[in-house]
C-alpha cells in the first residue's frame, strides 16, 4: 500500500530533483574535473559488483545444495516412522505409507519452484536438482517398498486372479433320483 | 497380513477385522422377532376329541398325520400344548379318559400313553407286546394299523376305569389310572383279522369281530371283567367280504361282499351269527359300479359311496334296509354325539360351490334337522374331508352345535352359529418344496406406505425413541418401543425393498396347495389349491420350479412358478404342469400331459420373455422340451449337443448318463420330444455298496472367484463345476439303524462323479462308518455327515477339489495383460487334473438337514446351517471345516484365518440361529440370497416354520441397527459449529491485521 500517493499525483507546485545525474549522458556537456577519468570509476565499480555477484552466486549454489540435501533428513525420519509403524495393515501404517508416497510426488512436482530463488545464469543447478530428485525418488521407493511389505502391491499372481469369475462350461447335465 | 490384493475394497478390510474379532453370530434379547418369525402348526387332523364338560378352558384334543397330539383352545384355535411323536411312532388313536387324561395309542398299537389334559405332561406309558407265538404268524397282515382299535369303556372293575386295546393280535385291558395291564386275551384262530371291538353299553361283554381267511366271519364274546372267553362263533359266507365294516348297533354290523354289490347285515345277537343279504340294486335304483362303506358310527344308519354319490341307509328291524338320502356332493359325516340318554346326534357337511352346507340330525329321526346352515367358504380350501361335532347348552337350555372341519387343504376350522370362529392353515405343517419370488416394484398407488395416524401419535413415537436413545426410558416405555419396532409397517409392505429382504416364499404343501408367505412377518399373501381337471381327479404336487423370473427386458411381466404334479400315486401316472403367477396367485395355465414326469431338468437358458427352458424326462426316457414354442426350440437346437442328463437308480445302485439323440420316433410327430441314448453308467457292486445320498450344487448358486489365495501368496484354483455329483454309498448290511452292524462289516464310500462324462474324480472309503448320510455341496467343496461306529460318534467330513491343470498360471505379466485362458469356456471332455483335500471331525449332534448360506454375489464367507436333532438350526462357519487346518498353524496361516485343528467341531450356543425356538419336526432348510451381499435369508420348515436373516460375516455393507445415529448427528453439528466459529475468528483476525 502506497500511502500519500494521491497527494503527490495532483497539483505539484515545486520539486527538487535529487537524482544523481553524474552518470547520465546529458551531463556529458559538463566537462569532467581535472584528474577525473570516468572510465576508471566505471572500471572500479564493475569489479566490485562482480565480486558481489560472485559471492551471491556462490551463496546461491551453496543454498541450492543445502535445499537439495534437505530431503535426506526427511528420508531418515520417514524410515524411522515406517519402522515404528510395523508390518500390519492398520490406520497408522497406512497413513504413514501414503504420506511417504505423497510427499515425494508433491515435492517432485514442485522441483522448479523450490530452486526458483537460486536461479542464476552462473549457478549450475543441475547437480542439486538431480540430488533432490534422487533423494525424493529414494523416498518414493521407500514408500513403495513399505507398501509392498504391507502386501498392498499387486506383484503376485494371486492379486490378479482373485476376482476372476469361474470359467463357464460348455456342457450341461441335470437330473437325479426320479421324482 | 493376508490381504495381498490391491483391489480389495477397504470395506472388506474392515469386515475382516470385525469377523476376526468375534466369529460368533448372535443377537441381543430385544432383537428377537425383529427379523425373524416363527409359526406353529400341527398338520392335518386325523382325530379330534372335545373336552368341554367342565367349566374353565374349553379345548379340543387332536391327533394329526404329522404325528402331533395337541390341545387347542376352542375359542381362538391357539395351541395350549403339543407333542410331536417320532416318525416311527404313528398315532393310531386318541381319547380322553376320566375327563382328565388324554390316552394315545401309537407305534402300531404297542405304546399306550396317558397325558395330563390341562398341561400335557405325560402321566404313564405302557408297552403292549403281542403274543410270542404270533411271531411265527408274521406272514399275516395282523400288524397292520387298521386292525387296531382303541375302545374306551366305562367298565368299573374294582373301581377302576379300563381301557381295552386290541393290538398285536392280543386284547388288552389297561387301567386308566396307572397304565397297568389288567388282563390280556389272545386269539388262536389263524389269520384272524380283527375289524371291530364292540362293547355294548351297560353290559360286561366285549365283542371282537373280524374276518378269518377271506370268507369267514368270526365273533368272540369276552367277559370284560377278567378277559374270559365266553363264546366263539364263526360263519362262512361263500362269496367273501370286503375288508370294511360299519357298526350300526352294538350287535349288528354291515359289510359288503367281495364284489361290492351286495350288502350283508350281520347280527350276532346272543352269540348267534346271522347273515342278511341285500343286493344294492334292490334298494338303490340307478346304482352302477362297486360300493364302498364310509366308516361311521352313527347308530342305525350307515353310509356307502357309489362312484361319487353318498347314500345313507337305515337298518330297520331285522336286516331290513331303507335308503334315507342320496347326496351328490362331496359329503363328510361326523362321529355320533350322545346329547341325552337315548339320543345321538351327528353332522353332515356338504360342499356346494363357494358354500358348504352343514346339517346336524338326530340318529333316529332323519327328517328333523337340529341345525341347518350354509357358510361361505373360500374356494381355495377345497372340499371338506372330515367333520367332528360337539354340543353346548345354550342359555335357553336347547342344544347348540359346533363343528370342527378339516378341509381338503388340511386347514382346520371351527364353525359355530353359522360363522367361522377360527381357522388354522395346518397345511403349512407339511411343506414339500419352497422357492422364492420377488415382490412387485414399488410404484405410485401400488403400495401405500401407511402414514402415521395423527401428529400426536407420531410425536409420541418419536419422543419414546428419543427417550430410549438417551437411556431415560422406563420399563414400560422400553416395552412400548419394542412393540413399535416389531409392528413396523415397513416390514410387511407389499413391495420390493432396496436391500432385497422382502420377498415372497412360495411353498407347496402335501395337500397340493400353494401358499405365498411374506418374508417380513410370515403372513399369507395368497393361496392357491391346485385345480382338479377332467383329466386328473387327484393331482399330487411334487415340485416347484421358477418358470419366469423377469429382470432385464421383460420387467412388465409378472414372475411365475411351475408346479409339477402327478395324476395319482404311481410313478408312471401322467403329469400335470401348472403355471402360477407369483404376484397374484392366479393360475395362468395348466397342462395335462400325456406322458409321465420322472425328472425335471431346468436348463441354463431362457427365452426372450425370460421363461426358463425345462426338459421333462418321462418314464420311457424321452425328453420333452417346455415351453413348447418355436423360439425355445431354436435356443434348444443351438445347445442340443451340449445337453446331457443322468439318472440315479438307487434300488439297483446304478448311475447312468444319457445324451439326446434325435426326435422321438413315435406314432405322432412331436418336434419337442427327443430320444435319448445311454452314454455311460457307473455300476456299484450291489453286494458291497448301496446308494444312500446324492447331492449336487444348487443351480442358482453364485461363485465370486475361481482362485483361492493362500497365506504364502500362492494361488490354488478351485475346481468349480455345475456338473459334479457327490454320491455316498454304504454297505447294504449297514443301511439299517445305527448299531445294527459291527464296524467291520460296515463302510461308507464317497464319490465325486462328473455327470457329463461319468468320470469318477475322487473316491474315499470310510471304514466302520454308517449312514444316514446328509451332505451339502457348494462351490468346490462337499460336507457330509455320518456315524463312526468305531468311535461311537458322529463325524463330519469335508472334501475340497482343486484344479491342478490351472496351477501353472503364475506369470504376473500374462495375468496383467489378460493373456490367459482362465475364464474361457471349457469342455468337460478335456482331461481334468484335480487334487482333493479332505479332513474329518467329530460332531456331537445327529443331523436332520444340512444347508449352506448363499449370497447374491458369493463374496461373503459361508456358514453351514445344520438342522439338529433338537429341531434347532445351528450356524457353523465353513472355516471350521477347512481341510487345511493343522494342529499348529504357522503365523501366516493364522493370519489367513485358519483355526488350529481340534478333533471335534465346536458348538457355540450363541450360534443357534433359531435362538430359543424350536422348529418341530424340522425337514428342510432353504437359503435365499438377499440383494445386500452380506445377508442371506433362511427359511426352515417342518411342522413349524421359522424364518430369519443371517449375515455370516456380519453386515459389513450396511450400518447395523444399533449404530448411533445420534452420535453421528451430534458430531456433524459440532463440526459445522466449529467451522463457523473458526471462520468468524479468522475474519476478525484478518481485519485486525489490516488496521495494524
Amino acid at each position: 500500500m502506497e500511502k500519500g500517493k494521491g497527494v503527490m499525483g495532483s497539483g505539484r507546485r515545486w520539486a527538487v530533483d535529487f537524482s544523481d545525474n553524474s552518470t547520465a549522458p546529458f551531463s556529458r556537456d559538463i566537462p569532467n574535473p581535472l584528474g577525473f577519468t570516468r572510465a576508471s570509476v566505471d572500471q572500479d565499480d564493475s569489479t566490485v559488483s562482480r565480486q558481489k555477484k560472485d559471492a551471491e552466486s556462490n551463496w546461491k549454489a551453496q543454498k541450492a545444495w543445502e535445499v537439495a540435501q534437505a530431503p535426506f533428513k526427511n528420508l531418515l525420519m520417514m524410515g524411522f516412522m515406517m519402522w515404528m509403524a510395523g508390518n500390519t495393515v492398520h490406520l497408522f501404517s497406512i497413513g504413514i505409507t501414503f504420506s511417504a508416497l505423497w510427499q515425494p510426488i508433491s515435492a517432485l512436482q514442485g522441483v522448479g519452484k523450490v530452486f526458483e530463488p537460486y536461479k542464476d545464469s552462473k549457478v549450475e543447478l543441475l547437480g542439486p536438482k538431480l540430488l533432490f530428485i534422487a533423494l525424493y525418488l529414494g523416498g518414493l521407493a521407500l514408500g513403495v517398498w513399505k507398501l509392498n511389505t504391507l502386501g498392498l502391491l499387486p506383484t503376485h499372481a494371486s492379486d490378479w486372479v482373485s476376482s476372476l469369475p469361474p470359467a463357464q462350461e460348455v456342457e450341461y447335465s441335470g437330473g437325479g433320483i426320479p421324482l | 497380513m493376508a490381504i495381498r490384493s490391491f483391489f480389495v475394497p477397504f470395506l472388506l478390510l474392515v469386515l475382516w477385522f470385525y469377523s476376526s474379532l468375534s466369529p460368533v453370530l448372535s443377537l441381543y434379547e430385544d432383537q428377537v422377532g425383529l427379523m425373524d418369525w416363527h409359526q406353529q402348526y400341527i398338520g392335518k387332523v386325523k382325530q379330534a376329541v372335545f373336552s368341554t364338560q367342565k367349566t374353565g378352558r374349553r379345548r379340543v384334543i387332536v391327533s394329526t398325520e404329522e404325528n402331533v397330539i395337541a390341545s387347542l383352545d376352542l375359542r381362538h384355535g391357539e395351541i395350549f400344548w403339543r407333542h410331536l411323536l417320532g416318525s416311527n411312532d404313528v398315532i393310531d388313536g386318541i381319547d380322553i379318559g376320566l375327563g382328565k387324561y388324554v390316552i394315545t395309542l401309537s407305534s402300531g398299537g404297542s405304546i399306550l400313553r396317558s397325558w395330563n389334559l390341562p398341561d400335557g405332561q405325560m402321566v404313564w406309558e405302557s408297552f403292549l407286546q403281542g403274543p410270542k407265538h404270533s411271531k411265527s404268524l408274521l406272514l399275516l397282515p395282523k400288524h397292520e394299523i387298521d386292525c387296531i382299535n382303541v375302545v374306551q369303556t366305562n367298565l368299573k372293575i374294582e373301581k377302576d376305569n379300563v381301557i381295552v386295546v386290541f393290538s398285536n393280535d392280543r386284547l388288552h385291558a389297561v387301567s386308566c389310572i396307572d397304565g397297568e395291564v389288567l388282563w390280556k386275551k389272545d386269539f388262536e384262530t389263524e389269520s384272524f383279522e380283527t375289524q371291530q371291538v364292540i362293547q355294548p353299553p351297560g353290559s360286561d361283554l366285549i365283542y371282537v369281530v373280524g374276518f378269518a381267511a377271506s370268507s369267514q366271519f368270526e365273533m368272540y364274546q369276552i367277559n370284560a371283567r377278567n378277559g374270559e372267553l365266553l363264546k366263539h362263533e364263526s360263519a362262512i359266507f361263500s362269496s367273501g367280504f370286503l375288508r370294511e365294516l360299519s357298526l350300526v348297533s352294538s350287535e349288528t354290523v354291515v359289510a359288503l361282499d367281495s364284489t361290492g354289490s351286495i350288502l350283508l347285515t350281520i347280527s350276532f345277537q346272543n352269540g348267534e351269527i346271522s347273515f342278511q343279504q341285500t343286493p344294492i340294486s334292490n334298494i338303490v335304483e340307478d346304482s352302477s359300479g362297486p360300493a364302498v362303506i364310509i366308516p361311521s358310527s352313527v347308530p342305525g344308519i350307515f353310509a356307502i359311496k357309489i362312484n361319487s354319490v353318498t347314500i345313507f341307509i337305515r337298518v330297520i328291524g331285522k336286516g331290513k334296509l331303507e335308503v334315507v338320502e342320496k347326496l351328490n356332493q362331496e359329503t363328510a359325516v361326523s362321529n355320533a354325539l350322545p346329547i341325552s340318554e337315548s339320543q345321538q346326534a351327528f353332522a353332515l357337511v356338504q360342499h356346494a360351490g363357494s358354500e358348504i352346507h352343514l346339517v346336524a340330525k338326530l340318529a333316529h329321526d332323519w327328517d328333523a334337522n337340529l341345525l341347518k346352515e350354509s357358510i361361505k367358504m373360500d374356494q381355495q380350501r377345497g372340499i371338506p374331508h372330515k367333520v367332528f361335532i360337539n354340543n353346548y347348552i345354550r342359555t335357553d337350555r336347547s342344544h347348540g352345535f359346533r363343528l370342527l372341519i378339516v378341509m381338503e387343504d388340511h386347514s382346520l376350522l371351527l364353525l359355530q352359529q353359522g360363522a367361522i370362529v377360527w381357522s388354522r392353515e395346518d397345511g403349512l405343517a407339511s411343506i414339500i418344496d419352497v422357492t422364492a419370488s420377488e415382490l412387485p416394484v414399488e410404484r405410485d398407488g401400488v403400495s401405500v406406505a401407511k402414514v402415521e395416524h395423527n401428529l400426536f401419535e407420531w410425536l409420541k413415537g418419536h419422543m419414546l425413541k428419543l427417550k430410549g436413545t438417551l437411556m431415560l426410558a422406563s420399563p414400560e416405555d422400553v416395552a412400548a418401543i419394542q412393540s413399535m419396532r416389531l409392528k413396523s409397517s415397513e416390514k410387511s409392505k407389499m413391495a420390493r425393498d432396496h436391500n432385497g429382504f422382502r420377498k415372497l416364499l412360495i411353498v407347496l404343501t402335501r395337500a397340493g396347495k400353494l401358499f405365498a408367505l411374506h418374508t417380513g412377518d410370515g403372513h399369507i399373501v395368497w393361496s392357491h389349491l391346485l385345480h382338479k381337471s377332467e383329466a386328473c381327479q387327484s393331482p399330487v404336487g411334487l415340485n416347484l420350479y421358477q418358470w419366469q423370473v423377469p429382470h432385464h427386458h421383460a420387467l412388465d411381466e409378472n414372475p411365475s412358478v411351475l408346479v409339477i404334479s402327478r395324476c395319482g400315486p404311481s410313478s408312471d401316472a401322467p403329469g400335470v404342469l401348472s403355471f402360477v403367477d407369483t404376484y397374484t396367485g392366479k393360475e395362468l395355465n395348466s397342462l395335462s400331459l400325456d406322458h409321465a414326469v420322472v425328472q425335471v431338468i431346468p436348463l441354463p437358458h431362457t427365452d426372450s420373455t425370460e421363461q426358463r427352458l425345462h426338459l421333462l424326462i418321462d418314464s420311457d426316457k424321452h425328453a420333452h422340451l417346455y415351453p413348447k414354442t418355436s423360439e425355445a426350440l431354436g435356443i434348444f437346437k443351438r445347445e442340443f449337443s451340449n445337453i446331457y442328463w443322468y439318472s440315479v437308480e438307487d434300488h439297483n445302485s446304478i448311475i447312468k448318463g444319457h445324451a439326446l439323440k434325435c426326435k422321438c420316433t413315435g406314432e405322432v410327430a412331436d418336434e419337442f420330444c427327443f430320444d435319448a441314448r445311454d452314454l455311460w453308467s457307473v455300476v456299484f457292486p450291489s453286494e458291497s455298496e448301496k446308494i444312500t445320498a446324492t447331492v449336487t450344487r444348487k443351480l442358482n448358486e453364485m461363485v465370486h472367484t475361481q482362485a483361492k489365495v493362500m497365506a504364502d501368496q500362492d494361488v490354488m484354483y478351485k475346481y468349480i463345476s455345475r456338473n459334479l455329483l457327490f454320491v455316498a454309498t454304504v454297505a447294504p448290511k449297514g443301511s439299517g439303524e445305527i448299531g445294527s452292524v459291527t464296524p467291520e462289516e460296515s463302510w461308507l464310500v464317497a464319490y465325486l462323479i462328473d455327470i457329463v462324462t461319468g468320470r469318477i474324480l475322487y473316491r474315499v472309503t470310510h471304514h466302520g462308518a454308517q449312514g444316514p448320510v446328509h451332505a451339502v455341496f457348494s462351490e468346490n467343496w462337499v460336507v457330509y455327515h455320518f456315524f463312526n461306529l468305531r468311535a461311537h460318534r458322529y463325524e463330519m467330513s469335508v472334501i475340497e477339489i482343486y484344479d491342478q491343470s490351472r496351477a501353472d498360471n503364475k506369470d504376473v505379466w500374462k495375468l496383467v495383460l489378460g493373456k490367459h485362458n482362465l475364464t474361457s469356456r471349457i469342455s468337460l471332455f478335456s482331461r481334468p487334473e484335480v487334487i482333493t483335500k479332505s479332513q474329518s471331525y467329530f460332531f456331537t449332534h445327529s443331523v436332520k438337514a444340512i444347508a449352506v448360506t448363499s449370497t447374491a454375489k458369493g463374496i461373503t464367507s459361508k456358514q453351514l446351517l445344520i438342522g439338529t436333532i433338537g429341531d434347532q438350526v445351528l450356524a457353523l462357519d465353513k472355516r471350521f471345516l477347512d481341510p487345511r487346518r493343522s494342529v499348529n498353524p504357522t503365523q501366516a496361516e493364522k493370519e489367513e484365518g485358519i483355526i488350529p485343528l481340534t478333533d471335534s467341531l465346536p458348538i457355540i450356543p450363541q450360534s443357534y440361529v433359531t435362538h430359543a425356538l424350536r422348529v418341530e419336526g424340522l425337514r428342510g432348510i432353504i437359503t435365499v440370497p438377499a440383494k445386500l451381499e452380506s445377508t442371506t435369508l433362511v427359511f426352515a420348515h417342518g411342522v413349524d416354520l421359522f424364518f430369519t436373516q443371517l449375515a455370516p460375516s456380519r453386515t459389513y455393507d450396511s450400518l447395523t441397527e444399533d449404530f448411533s445415529y445420534a452420535l453421528l448427528l451430534i458430531t456433524i453439528v459440532a463440526l459445522v459449529a466449529a467451522i463457523f466459529v473458526t471462520w468468524r475468528l479468522s475474519e476478525r483476525k484478518e481485519l485486525q491485521d489490516k488496521w495494524r
